[in-house]
């Protein structure tokens, strides 16, 4: 019998599957350390306020209490860095205030630790935390963008004036004008990106450790990135160097961006370790991670598009700003500008683009990425405002789509807004997904809702995403503070079996399964011999982590690297035993042979040999079969496609529900289709919780209403349908596999795609727009009131 | 402090807890029974999904002491005493009913308790509404109904 096929293209189950759905993953509040202590945070619950006083006299003294610090305390710390500087049009500096690890003489957002309690037991830690007096003066609060811009808002820092962290733009202002001026329509539209809590199922938790002995610190904590938090921790807050600080991330149930970032709460329990000598470990409660987990979206924003009299796109012109929060969170500064204004061509040819991009403080949680980053907003915008253009002059979504594509032979193809799109066929994502959902039968299932008295719309929406984050030279131009390359270690054992060692971080996409998979065709081991090591500095030799869909295309490319290094040294250890030359062995399925002929060693073979070196080349090589690749990507990866969305709404209620969702997807060489189909169907889902459910809701005094899983509506399975997924894959040009990334896809397609279904359905009410989420109240309010203007 | 005695797969146990320790907090921290997890604060998640009594319960939302003579049942119990896994588990591995795997104990016990109480069968609609105190954020419930399709025949079978 032989062997089923493992290797790239097959639906592999997952490795990590059987200890997950078995209770034996191993995530970081399932670890305990010996004689450890609980740390809970006392948190504000106003918005902006001077601390006046602290008193901890009556918690230090609680049953249990080790320990209670406050800014005070930490003053020799520094404060939580950001790993980005945008410079704003003037060539001047972004406004970077400190972010303090406790709140330093004045809160600025609900949630801002003011202090932590350090007990035996988290109960006694908790009771303890409510026993600290707090005298706090109110300040003005505004938590949104347009609050915070007016003049005489409240200032959240001293070194932002008028709230602004920068006045960015992009593009040829002169030249859009210019288009403007001679365009036979203009279509303008405002709109908004609703803020969303990221909500990764699992609440993030950090245990910091250290050894007296060795003056060893170790921090096991939920992260998307284990070296990031080793160097902005280690480098920045605490003064650690790399050899004396473990960063462990094991099993995390989740992030979607909000475990990239390095929070207050990893230095402090680190901090803190050492100052006890104890383990102490801290876990977020839900409410805890509504109001200190970053925030993602917040964007509010015009758009402009300049078209000719056949409908062909001139110019395009964007304003917005964008919500940052109290502080700078990472990542916070490049996702409005590189990551969503670079986007704003999309999948169209428009010649020309300006847009301008200002960031504001308010007070609320920190925003940064959440899936997809930057581009769900570029995305939203363009693809309302196309459907836009089509209610304002008559044209067909898919006509006027059709039009302005960049065509198929134009790449690589040079937008205005600084990207180069290696490769791409929007044409052939759209064909397939309107045949996949059965477009053209469209009219006679609307025509049937009609008579059953519901109301059914139709929605398109193309997209094209930058991913595979990203060429350090040309991130680093832009203001980024670090390289984005990624490494690999692969370690090829005596007897043949292999341990990868990946600086990408898997916290749901499978990549113990995928990159496994990657090593059984890439070496011909089996994949039931691969092991895939992540989340752990001390086991692993550097990287950058696991976000902006860069694992395969910038981790998966490292290891092909690392796998050439372990191949070409393999056929110097073949031709010495099998006494030919080096340029005469071949490689393939796991096995060195001298070309034309049936002599040949297996890679274990090798293996052995280069470990047991008894006969062996050791003039020319070291034993051993053991080697590293740090990549760094020429370009980003370019994904698109289409997704289509078919909605009903029950006018009686305001309800939408998704009858059918179809999602076609350009996303490079696919390695399991079967993980790739789970990431679209989870982005999707997360995409239509944005345009139907989700919103992070602050009232005019900055308060968090919605605070939890009561008030904040994560979608549920009988929220959803089913969703149907394929792929029509072009090949990124620059990586020696193909791939482009998958998993921010589904998250930045949908939204526009069930927001146009939502305002096709609702056009006898004459909607022209309407922001996210599209509630139930916000539809049977426009339904309502048309039926009473009929009257 | 108030000793609560319960069987926990099949084990018995007597332990001492304060009278606000919820269930929850008994099996990952006095039992060390960490399968069971703790995604939420106002009983809306579901990951904390145990059985008392052959019942699904959300084990966050039940004091320690009211499980006290109880017979509980939590992921780690919920395979053959030889590692045969039950044909729930089998069907989240076979359909990709998972990806970061953390709401995974709580859908699968959860998702147990819907079938064995319905042995009529359930309908993909029934199942999405029987999913309803369950969240996932990774795999948008697609595979997981998928997955508890496939396991209603096996688990009537036996």
């Amino acid at each position: 019998m032989n062997a089923p096929f493992e290797g790239i293209g097959a639906s592999v189950r997952r490795k990590e599957d059987l200890r997950f759905i078995s209770g034996r993953g191993n995530y970081t509040d399932d670890i305990n350390r010996p004689n450890q202590t609980y740390a809970v945070f006392r948190r504000s619950d106003r918005p902006h306020a001077n601390i006046v006083s602290i008193d901890t006299s009556a918690a230090k003294s609680a049953p249990g209490v080790v320990a209670v610090y406050t800014a005070e305390d930490l003053a020799a710390i520094g404060g939580l860095p950001c790993g980005w500087q945008i410079h704003s049009k003037d060539g001047s500096p972004m406004a970077e205030p400190k972010h303090p690890v406790l709140a330093e003489g004045k809160v600025r957002h609900v949630g801002d630790p003011i202090a932590v309690v350090i007990a035996e037991t988290k109960q006694q830690a908790r009771d303890a935390a409510e026993l600290i007096e707090i005298d706090l003066k109110d300040l003005p609060a505004t938590a949104t963008v347009t609050d915070a811009l007016k003049s005489g808002a409240a200032q959240i820092h001293d070194n932002a004036p008028g709230n602004v962290c920068y006045d960015w733009h992009i593009g040829d202002k002169e030249a859009t004008e210019a288009a403007f001026a001679k365009a036979a329509k203009i279509v303008k539209l405002d709109l908004e990106n609703n803020r969303l809590v990221p909500n990764a199922m699992e609440p993030r938790v950090a245990i910091g450790d250290y050894d007296r002995h060795t003056s060893d610190y170790t921090l096991f904590t939920t992260s998307q990135n284990p070296h990031v938090i080793r160097l902005l921790m280690g480098a920045f807050v605490l003064g650690l160097p790399e050899h004396k600080l473990r960063v462990v991330a094991p099993d995390v149930g989740g992030g979607f961006g909000s475990k990239i970032y390095h929070y207050a709460e990893e230095a402090t329990v680190t901090w803190a370790a050492g100052k006890l000598g104890r383990p102490v470990k801290w876990t977020a409660d839900r409410t805890e991670s509504f109001m200190s987990d970053a925030h993602g979206r917040d964007h509010v924003s015009t758009a402009e598009m300049a078209l000719d009299a056949q409908g062909n796109f001139l110019a395009l012109r964007v304003n917005t700003l964008a919500n940052m929060g109290a502080y700078l969170s990472t990542f916070a500064p490049a996702v409005p500008t590189y990551l969503y204004a670079t986007l704003l061509a999309g999948t169209y040819r428009t010649p020309v683009i300006y847009a301008e991009v200002k960031a504001v403080f308010t007070n609320t949680v920190p925003v940064d990425a959440y899936r997809g980053a930057g581009r769900p907003e570029a995305t939203f915008l363009l693809e309302r405002l196309v459907d836009t253009i089509c209610h304002d002059t008559g044209f067909d979504p898919v006509a006027i789509r059709l039009q302005n594509f960049i065509p198929k032979d134009a790449f690589p193809y040079q937008t205005p807004v600084a990207l180069q799109y290696d490769s791409g066929d929007y044409f052939t994502t759209m064909e397939v997904a309107m045949k996949n959902a059965d477009y053209a039968g469209f009219p006679a299932r609307k025509a049937a809702a009609a008579a059953k008295g519901k109301l059914r719309g139709i929605g398109i929406s193309t997209y094209l995403e930058a991913c595979g984050i990203a060429p350090s030279a040309v991130v680093g131009s832009l203001g980024a503070r670090a390289g984005l390359y990624e490494v690999a270690n692969i370690r090829v054992h005596p007897t043949g079996s292999v341990s990868v060692f990946t600086g990408t971080h898997s916290h749901g996409q499978g990549h113990e399964t995928t990159l496994a998979q990657l090593v059984t065709s890439q070496l011909g081991v089996p994949f039931s011999q691969v092991e895939i090591v992540h989340g752990d500095t001390n086991r692993i030799p550097f990287g950058m982590g696991t976000y902006g869909s860069r694992s395969l295309a910038v981790g998966g490319t490292a290891m092909v690297k690392a796998m050439d290094k372990i191949i070409a040294k393999g056929k110097k250890i073949a031709a010495h035993l099998l006494e030919a030359s080096v340029d005469d062995i071949e490689f393939a399925d796991g096995s060195f042979k001298v070309a034309g002929t049936d002599r040949a060693k297996s890679l274990s073979e090798i293996a052995l040999t280069a470990y047991v070196p008894h006969n062996y080349p050791i003039t020319e090589i070291e034993p051993g079969l053991d080697e590293t690749a740090f990549y760094d990507p020429a370009n980003f990866t370019f994904p698109g496609g289409c997704h289509v969305c078919e909605v009903e709404i029950d006018p009686e209620t305001g309800v939408t529900s998704i009858v059918n969702f179809t999602a076609v997807d350009d996303v490079g060489r696919v390695i399991n289709p079967m993980i790739v189909e789970g990431q679209v169907q989870g982005g999707v889902a997360q995409g239509i919780g944005q345009a139907l459910l989700e919103h992070a809701v602050y009232d005019s005094n900055a308060q968090l209403l919605s605070g939890s899983f009561m008030d904040y509506t994560m979608p549920r399975a009988d929220n959803l349908t089913n969703i149907s997924v394929a792929t029509e894959n072009t090949l990124c040009t620059h990586n020696p596999l193909g791939v482009k990334g998958c998993g921010e896809v589904g998250a930045i397609g949908s939204p526009p795609a069930v927001m146009n279904a939502v305002i096709s359905a609702l056009k006898d009410y004459g909607v022209r727009h309407m922001n996210m989420p599209a509630s139930p109240e916000k539809i049977w309010g426009i339904i309502n009131a048309g039926r009473k203007a009929a009257e | 402090m108030p000793q609560v005695t319960l069987t926990v797969n099949g084990k018995t146990s007597t332990v001492e807890v304060e009278g606000r320790t919820l269930l929850v907090e008994l099996l990952r921290e006095k039992l060390g029974l960490t399968g069971t997890h703790v995604g939420c604060d106002t009983s809306q998640c579901g990951a904390c999904v145990v059985h008392v009594d052959g019942n699904s319960v959300k084990s966050c939302t039940m004091l320690a002491v009211q499980a006290d003579g109880s017979s509980v049942t939590t992921i780690e119990g919920l395979a053959k005493a030889d590692g045969t896994l039950h044909p729930m588990q089998e069907m989240f591995r076979e359909h990709h009913a998972l990806q970061c795997g953390f709401c995974t104990p709580g859908m699968v016990m959860a998702a147990v308790d819907l079938v064995a109480k319905n042995p009529q069968g359930l309908s993909e609609e029934q199942i999405r509404h029987g999913l309803e105190g369950n969240l996932c954020r990774c795999t948008g419930y697609h595979n997981i109904v998928k997955a508890i399709d496939a396991a209603q025949p096996l688990m009537h079978a036996k």
